[in-house]
């Protein structure tokens, strides 16, 4: 049986995989020190000094909505003045998760970026994104103050780029079959729900603390306080209702046309969305409403920020101005479905009452709001026990979706 | 102006130098393959294992170059792995026989009973499917199978419902982006079988079941070895198919994918992708063991 030639190639197998666990040991052992420990402090970088000449294109990545050209409605276009007047021509990139955006980040192929508040922090301690030199943005003196100064937006006083806007997820249902109108998350978790099979949620770890929050309204005794801070037996019991969740769910999305085209044809009866999503499906006849449930909802709160050693640093700058103007705010926080962060966009909104319905400038209502951020070991909200990290989130959701 | 010298009297310099020097002319017959094998392919591949031994900082999710186990370790005890893995297999490999069970009569028909026109007409027929795009493909079966699609619109009046997005209906459209690759090797080995053994078997006294077992199935058992390992491996891989006709179904390819393009764990996702690699590794020493890679 035993061949020469076999006896050759089994050596030459043999040799192929020492030679490959000889260069893993070789990288283990070479850049285990430098590398560790990066989260501890963001790198120091330095911000942009003073404008200079625009280089003539500026590479965006942004949520789908945010930047515009008028290719996805007529009329609905803020790239091409801006290209018209700078001079730098948009080339837009979309993502649908804060996870994605930041993967995407990661490339070093973007100048610019609508990052939310689960990717901005990690976006800095990554050195992913340089320091913003607010003194160069023409806007920031107009923005909510209560944006300002933000643990996703602002390091130990060092600011890294410029708020966007904010916004809820929303619970959207189709009004022809989802009969009482909800006015609470219920239908989409509670395993009596009478539309089992046409539920859609997030697919994204992210979601747990949409979990969570149903929780901290459903079982006080778990103590939830704050979504994005959870202990373990927390994280444990907003696991057994996702995976409750998953009888109901029909679709997971994480890419809103697939959501859109569900709700459309009816696979999808109700689940979270975006303000936007439900603007397209309007528009395009669907029988859909959305709405801000009593339980609260999570939600987002987005900076723009600049890439670490962006080559067209001017163009990206110019762009953050101009996205930040009054006037472009308006559009987008009116086509997104959002609050600007400007505060002078709420008198060029078309819809006169745009601002006063989506709470521009109501504090209050936004505490009852939990933007997206990144779970650590910290608690966010203060307290004194070990939290649950982001990785452990991921297993978590892995867990969720493999059930 | 210069003299023209006639074209078979010049002196062919590069292929006289070649053919003085066999081991040029070998070296430059395999340099763009080798260097596509081994800095495309193998190094790739390569990177990705050492991926799977490191691990990633659990908030700015920068990939930490220290060896560990910890993501193998990860993968070999949770039990949802475990699960998605098992499913993944049982997806493969109900895709690969249901495609075995469609292409043996199809190949058949084309490669023995069908004239020669009509022969040729089939086996373009045949391939038709693969000159769409793949995602075309997945994104017609998601409109067929939605709820207001085709499938439930035939079937409504005998007060049936399609499959709607679930596994049956994955393995449905699996099968179907597949079969192209299980029919052609089949009828490929078909082709190569002589119609006289399939007569003398007859008048021998077999009954069509013998010929079959003892007379074709031998000779295009190599065909269908070769056409289970496009079938079986491409649906162990498969996430696209899977996440818009799926619904709330995933199978390995997915969670792969989360987590490596959807900005999970790079290292976890790069450990499971070696579960994959290990299951199709086991699969083609299978099929080895049977023997029919040696026909090939």
């Amino acid at each position: 049986m035993e061949d020469p030639v076999h006896r050759k190639r089994l050596l030459a197998v043999g040799a192929l995989i020492a030679s490959a666990s000889l260069v893993l040991a070789a990288c283990g052992s070479d850049d285990g020190e430098s590398d560790s420990g990066s989260s501890a402090t963001p790198p120091d970088f330095s911000a942009l000094e003073e404008l200079g000449e625009n280089e003539g294109e500026v590479r965006v990545i942004a949520w789908p909505g945010y930047v515009e050209d008028g290719s996805t409605a007529k009329g609905v276009d803020w790239v091409t003045p801006f290209e018209e007047e700078t001079g730098c021509e948009v080339s837009l990139t979309t993502f649908g998760t804060s996870d994605e955006s930041f993967t995407k980040m990661g490339s070093g192929e973007y100048d610019v970026i609508s990052a939310s508040g689960d990717a901005s922090r990690r976006l800095i301690y990554a050195g992913l994104v340089d320091p913003f030199n607010l003194e160069l943005s023409e806007h920031y003196d107009d923005i909510y103050s209560d944006l300002k100064d933000k643990s996703w937006n602002t390091v130990d006083g060092v600011s890294y780029g410029v708020p966007h806007g904010r916004g809820a997820n929303l619970l959207m249902y189709n009004t022809e079959k989802v009969k009482p109108a909800p006015t609470s998350w219920a239908p989409t978790w509670e395993a009596d729900s009478p539309y089992a099979g046409s539920v859609t949620a997030y697919d994204n770890a992210i979601f747990i603390a949409d979990a969570a929050l149903y929780l901290k309204a459903t079982q006080p005794d778990l103590g939830i306080e704050n979504p994005y801070a959870l202990d373990e037996e927390q994280l444990a019991a907003a696991k057994e209702l996702l995976i409750q969740q998953k009888e109901l769910v029909g679709e997971y999305w994480s890419d809103y046309t697939k959501t859109l085209e569900s709700f459309s044809n009816g696979d999808t009866l109700i689940g979270t969305t975006w303000q936007v999503i439900t603007n397209f499906a309007q528009d395009g006849g669907a029988p859909v409403e959305a709405i801000l449930p009593a339980e609260g909802s999570t939600g987002w709160s987005d900076t723009w920020m600049v890439a670490h050693d962006s080559p067209n640093v001017n163009c990206a700058y110019a762009w953050v101005n101009h996205v930040s103007s009054p006037g472009v705010q308006a559009q987008i926080a009116e086509w997104f479905g959002e609050a600007p962060a400007n505060e002078l966009a709420c008198d060029l909104t078309e819809n006169p009452d745009h601002c006063t319905i989506f709470h521009a400038g109501d504090t209050a209502y936004w505490e009852d709001v939990y933007y997206w951020e990144t779970p650590t070991e910290d608690c966010a909200d203060g307290r004194d026990v070990a939290c649950t990290n982001y990785a452990d989130w991921i297993a978590a959701w892995n867990e969720v979706r493999g059930s | 102006m210069p003299a023209i010298v006639p074209a078979e009297a010049r002196p062919h310099r590069a292929s006289a130098f070649l053919h003085r020097h066999p081991g040029v002319r070998l070296g430059a017959l395999l340099s763009a393959p080798m260097l596509w094998y081994f800095v495309m392919y193998l190094a790739a591949l390569a990177l990705l294992f050492l991926t799977a031994f490191w691990s990633q900082d659990s908030f700015t999710s920068q990939i930490i170059r220290e060896l560990t186990f910890e993501n193998v370790e990860e993968v070999l005890t949770t039990p949802v792995y475990r699960s998605v893995t098992l499913q993944t297999i049982g997806v493969a490999a109900t895709v690969t026989v249901l495609c075995i069970v469609l292409a043996l009569p199809a190949a058949f028909f084309a490669a023995k009973v069908a004239r020669p026109r009509a022969r040729r007409a089939l086996i373009v027929m045949f391939l038709v499917p693969l000159w769409a795009s793949y995602l075309v493909k997945a994104y017609a079966w998601r409109g067929l199978l939605s709820e207001s699609g085709v499938i439930n619109w035939v079937l409504e009046p005998f007060g049936l419902s399609g499959p709607g997005f679930s596994t049956v209906a994955v393995i449905l459209v699996l099968t179907y982006l597949w079969l192209p690759y299980m029919i052609l090797p089949i009828y490929v080995s078909l082709d190569r079988l002589p119609n006289s053994l399939l007569d003398a078997s007859g008048d021998l006294g077999a009954r069509a079941g013998t010929t079959f077992r003892s007379v074709v199935l031998p000779i295009i058992l190599p065909g269908i070895a070769a056409g289970s390992i496009f079938t079986f491996s491409l649906s162990m891989g498969d996430y696209i198919a899977v996440s818009l006709v799926g619904g709330d179904e995933l199978l390995l390819g997915n969670v792969i994918y989360n987590n490596i393009a959807g900005g999970g764990n790079t290292p976890l996702g790069a450990a499971l992708a070696l579960v994959s690699v290990i299951i199709i590794m086991l699969y083609l020493l299978l099929v080895r063991r049977t023997g029919a890679l040696k026909e090939l």
